[in-house]
């Protein structure tokens, strides 16, 4: 039958599009301000609800006043409406407003469109394999918002659903493709807006009381590392990171100045790595101690941290090398030795006293095993320290006597500088889970620590850890076995029972090899993806060819599909047609044109013993072709199976 | 022809189908974006710049697995003409200025449905056509009657946006088919009726011998037929009045082309003998046609109803 067509909106389009909006704007829900998902949550039911009733939709100038209201308020809560977040929102509140005046089949593209382009804007917050997943399914949903609007009046839902995931299956050999050899340019094309790289965490370049702390109480991932040899022994996996060699009383900060080159001297062979830093915003990369050698861009400063040019704001990958044993800087600027001796004047008397009182007669070495047998005889390891006061060293050493690693790197460099040995503080990474599914070491930041680096003659600065005096196991196991039950770690940190472990791991290992192969995909693993496929030196023009070809040959495969598909012929025919062959065996011959009536005549004259068993063919045949009966072909069928 | 013209035709291939099935080849299907097939692309670009900027790994994958979509729609949507077999059907005569309704038979040997096609005569509404998988459909496209005469159905535009509407897909068909449109009738008052040859009770001057009444007098009314007498009562102040009779018995006419105004331009004349087979048809009276040079002999029924008005379609004065 045939009926008019109008441009005007099919009622039963609306709820996909409805559906299409809020799977695209509610994810958005949890990092946006309230007000605004509320606003948008007010838009889509009221956008329901005159469907529902089928009223007439609100006037223009309606619109115009939520729009503008609407704008005001992302400017006043954003204080601009472009950037990250306050375009997100600004597109979050066309999409449901669009609903609003949606009334031809034009407005509805554009709702379907503007689909699409929501669905680029959660890979700002996330990447990860549920979003993969969920936006998966979403784009399914969308594309059969556009094939509904598109399918006429007689679809039918299944159908529609059934047609979008024939689509979208039949799209993903050309993403394949285009992902793969589509010739990637890396970074940003011009300056990112200010809030692009917001929400990170990870270590900060300064130490205070309880900034470590907290940060063990994340099990983000920091980074992860795979040796090109063996996995070196765990108490010597320092990660290095800011060298704080300021204190101000209460605070640790790195000296601005970038020094003179270091002198590093290995004393047993290099190993190498190859390292995924998570985003942590800072400039310097947290290098196995001691790094002996950086790529080119990566430069080494005087106190031995890996400095990148710019703030690590995307994963990034390094390929690195480190010294386990080694002399650093036995010759020192006296000014740096100098600087690492200072002290604010007038701060925790009582540990000055201390330490000159073990500074009389002693050697340096006498003196640092005094300060890590006073730590190992008294001391408690503890993510809750009690408050200290304004003389926290103090405080810590001859009161509370519980603290981390932080207050044991702190106390123990104020002691040694009291002494007359130059000491620092080095915040950083210690140890790492390995995970035996994918090779890598996962560093988390309930891995981070604090440690201490003192300069002695002759043999440069001499990593201390007075943490590993106090609680052995923190530097042996990890965190989780130092710390006594109910310490605030986060529970994937804390379970340890085998089967949840294995769990992690492969759950792990699935993100690692996402975040690797598919996020980690850029213009340098592309070179060397194209290096193995035999095209080492590849440059756009070769990648557009290759592009070019191996589109043109999905589109002809597709193509092929569509113009040299045999028409199917009808089953009733091919039935008949089968049991024609078995009169032509049986010596009936037949002409292809001759009615079905015909055919019986002459099988009853020329093969009797035949006619019984065809007469049923030709009954059935008749009115499964000419009849109006879903049964007849089942009966065909049987007809047409008893002939032989 | 112009250069244009001449161009269109060697470019679409303008020309008569004639009139077997025709099944649509991929030398017959036309492609091209959509307005909205141009705003996806725009989208799209931007959406790549996007995540481009961003460094989006899962971005660049959203962009492409949309690039793929929309090429795989673009393929869809030709195939969704491709191979469909079109065969012309019949059409019932219509009268000037009705629609006209031409009817095309589509059909589907595959086994999946074609959804959304739409069929438009030349400057014709657009008619929606969808066929299920395996079976055939009928269309009928309504075309605006002008003239009357035989009238061909103009070159059809079939065309689909179906799976996605980012291409629209067409093909030009031009079966040779063609529909009767009669002349417009113009309602009138019957001639009068002829002495029935006939024997039997009724004698003498049959329908008028019952006088029914006067009324308005209509342009198409001979001047014999005029009341002189009765318009003379009120003249000036109203239109001539007629006579008017009512026949008991059926009625004989002779629906004569002289016994229309002959002053009158040719297509009213034939449009008054219309409207009189009409009104004799619904009177249920005996009728026959005489136009100058061709005669239709005395008749009653739906036969000689069509004979007439297909005589007054197609006669040339």
């Amino acid at each position: 039958m045939s009926t008019l067509v109008r441009d005007a909106l099919p009622r039963h389009a609306a709820p996909w599009l409805f559906a299409t909006a809020l799977a695209t704007t509610a994810p958005h829900a949890l990092h946006q301000p309230p007000w605004l998902t509320a606003l948008a949550g007010a838009m889509l039911l009221w956008a329901v609800w005159l469907w529902w009733k089928d009223v007439r939709l609100p006037g223009r100038w309606l619109l115009a006043i939520f729009v503008a209201v609407g704008c005001t308020g992302i400017l006043i809560e954003f204080r601009t409406l472009f950037g990250r977040d306050a375009g997100v929102a600004m597109l979050v509140m066309f999409m449901t407003m669009k609903l609003l005046e949606v009334k031809s089949r034009r407005d509805a593209m554009v709702v379907v469109i503007l689909g699409y382009f929501l669905l680029l804007t959660h890979y700002l917050y996330s990447q990860s394999i549920p979003t993969g997943l969920w936006l998966l399914a979403t784009m399914w949903l969308i594309t059969a918002s556009l094939v509904r609007l598109h399918s006429g009046p007689t679809s039918q839902p299944r159908d529609t659903l059934r047609h979008a995931g024939v689509l979208c299956l039949q799209a993903i050999p050309f993403m394949l493709v285009l992902y793969l050899l589509f010739p990637r340019i890396s970074g940003p094309l011009w300056g990112l807006p200010l809030d692009a790289h917001s929400g990170r965490t990870g270590l900060s370049d300064s130490m205070s009381p309880g900034s470590i702390a907290e940060l063990v109480q994340s099990a983000d991932i920091a980074f992860r590392v795979r040796f090109d040899g063996p996995l070196p022994p765990k108490q010597k996996l320092y990660w290095r990171g800011p060298v704080m060699e300021q204190f101000d009383g209460t605070t640790w900060n790195p000296y601005k100045g970038r020094g003179r080159a270091p002198q590093l001297t290995g004393l047993s062979p290099p190993v190498t790595y190859e390292t995924t830093l998570e985003p942590h915003g800072q400039r310097w990369l947290l290098a196995l101690d001691a790094p002996s050698s950086v790529p080119g861009d990566i430069l080494l400063t005087g106190t031995l941290t890996a400095t990148n040019r710019e703030a690590i704001n995307e994963r990034q990958r390094f390929r690195l090398s480190a010294n386990l044993d080694y002399r650093f800087n036995t010759s020192e600027d006296a000014t740096v030795l100098r600087r690492n001796l200072t002290l604010p004047s007038g701060s925790n008397p009582r540990t000055r006293s201390l330490a000159s009182q073990w500074q009389a007669g002693n050697s340096p070495e006498a003196i640092l095993g005094k300060a890590l047998t006073l730590f190992a005889s008294e001391f408690t390891y503890t993510l809750r320290p009690p408050l200290l006061g304004r003389d926290g060293v103090d405080d810590f050493l001859f009161q509370s006597k519980r603290g981390f690693c932080e207050h044991y790197a702190a106390a123990f460099v104020v002691l040694m500088r009291s002494a007359g040995i130059p000491a620092r503080v080095i915040g950083g990474y210690q140890g790492g889970e390995f995970n035996p599914l994918d090779g890598y070491l996962v560093v988390r930041q309930s891995d981070a620590h604090a440690w201490a680096e003192v300069w002695l003659d002759r043999l440069g600065w001499v990593r201390v850890d007075p943490t590993a005096a106090v609680s052995p196991s923190r530097i042996e196991t990890g965190i989780a076995d130092a710390l006594d039950l109910g310490e605030p770690l986060p529970a994937l940190v804390q379970w340890r029972a085998d089967w949840v472990l294995t769990l992690r791991y492969r759950w792990e290992a699935i993100n690692n090899a996402w975040n690797q192969n598919i996020l980690g995909y850029d213009p340098q693993r592309q070179r060397e993806f194209l290096s193995r496929l035999g095209m080492p030196e590849a440059d756009w023009r070769s990648l557009a060819t290759a592009l070019g070809i191996t589109c043109s040959l999905l589109v002809a495969s597709l193509l092929m599909w569509t113009l040299y598909q045999r028409p199917q012929r009808d089953p009733v025919v091919r039935l008949w047609h089968q049991a024609l062959r078995h009169l032509a065996r049986r010596q009936v011959d037949c002409a292809p044109w001759e009615t079905p009536l015909v055919v019986a005549r002459r099988v009853r004259e020329q093969c009797p013993e035949l006619a019984e068993a065809f007469q049923p063919v030709v009954d059935a045949y008749l009115v499964a072709r000419y009849g109006d009966n879903d049964q007849a072909l089942t009966t065909l069928r049987d007809a047409v199976a008893q002939l032989r | 022809m112009n250069l244009v013209a001449r161009l269109k035709q060697q470019l679409f291939r303008w020309r008569s189908d004639g009139t077997a099935p025709l099944r649509l080849g991929q030398r017959r299907i036309f492609i091209i974006p959509s307005r909205a097939g141009l705003l996806y692309a725009v989208a799209l670009i931007v959406m790549l710049i996007g995540a481009i900027n961003y460094n989006l790994a899962l971005g660049h994958a959203l962009v492409f697995l949309l690039a793929g979509l929309g090429i795989v729609g673009m393929i869809h949507t030709f195939r969704n003409l491709h191979g469909l077999v079109v065969t012309p059907g019949r059409s019932n005569p219509v009268f000037v200025g009705e629609r006209a309704h031409f009817e095309l038979r589509l059909d589907n040997d595959r086994p999946t449905p074609r959804l959304a096609l739409e069929l438009a005569a030349e400057e014709g509404l657009p008619v929606f056509a969808a066929t299920e998988g395996r079976k055939g459909t009928r269309s009928s496209i309504p075309v605006t009657a002008t003239h009357r005469g035989w009238l061909a159905l103009p070159r059809v535009r079939l065309s689909t946006g179906y799976p996605l509407g980012l291409f629209t897909a067409w093909a030009y068909l031009q079966p040779s088919m063609r529909c009767l449109v009669y002349p417009q009738p113009i309602a009138s008052p019957l001639p009068p009726a002829l002495p029935t040859p006939v024997g039997g009770e009724r004698t003498g001057d049959g329908g008028q011998e019952d006088f029914a009444g006067f009324r308005d007098r209509q342009p198409a009314d001979s001047p014999r037929h005029v009341a002189w007498k009765a318009s003379a009562r009120h003249a000036g102040e109203g239109p001539l009045l007629i006579k008017q009779f009512a026949g008991g018995a059926q009625l004989q006419l002779s629906l004569d082309w002289q016994a229309t105004e002959p002053g009158l331009s040719a297509e009213t004349r034939l449009s008054i003998l219309t409207g009189w087979v009409l009104a004799a048809d619904t009177a249920d009276a005996c009728y026959g046609l005489r136009l100058p040079g061709y005669a239709i002999e005395p008749g009653s029924g739906e036969a000689h109803r069509q004979r007439c008005l297909e005589a007054l379609a197609l006669y040339q004065p």
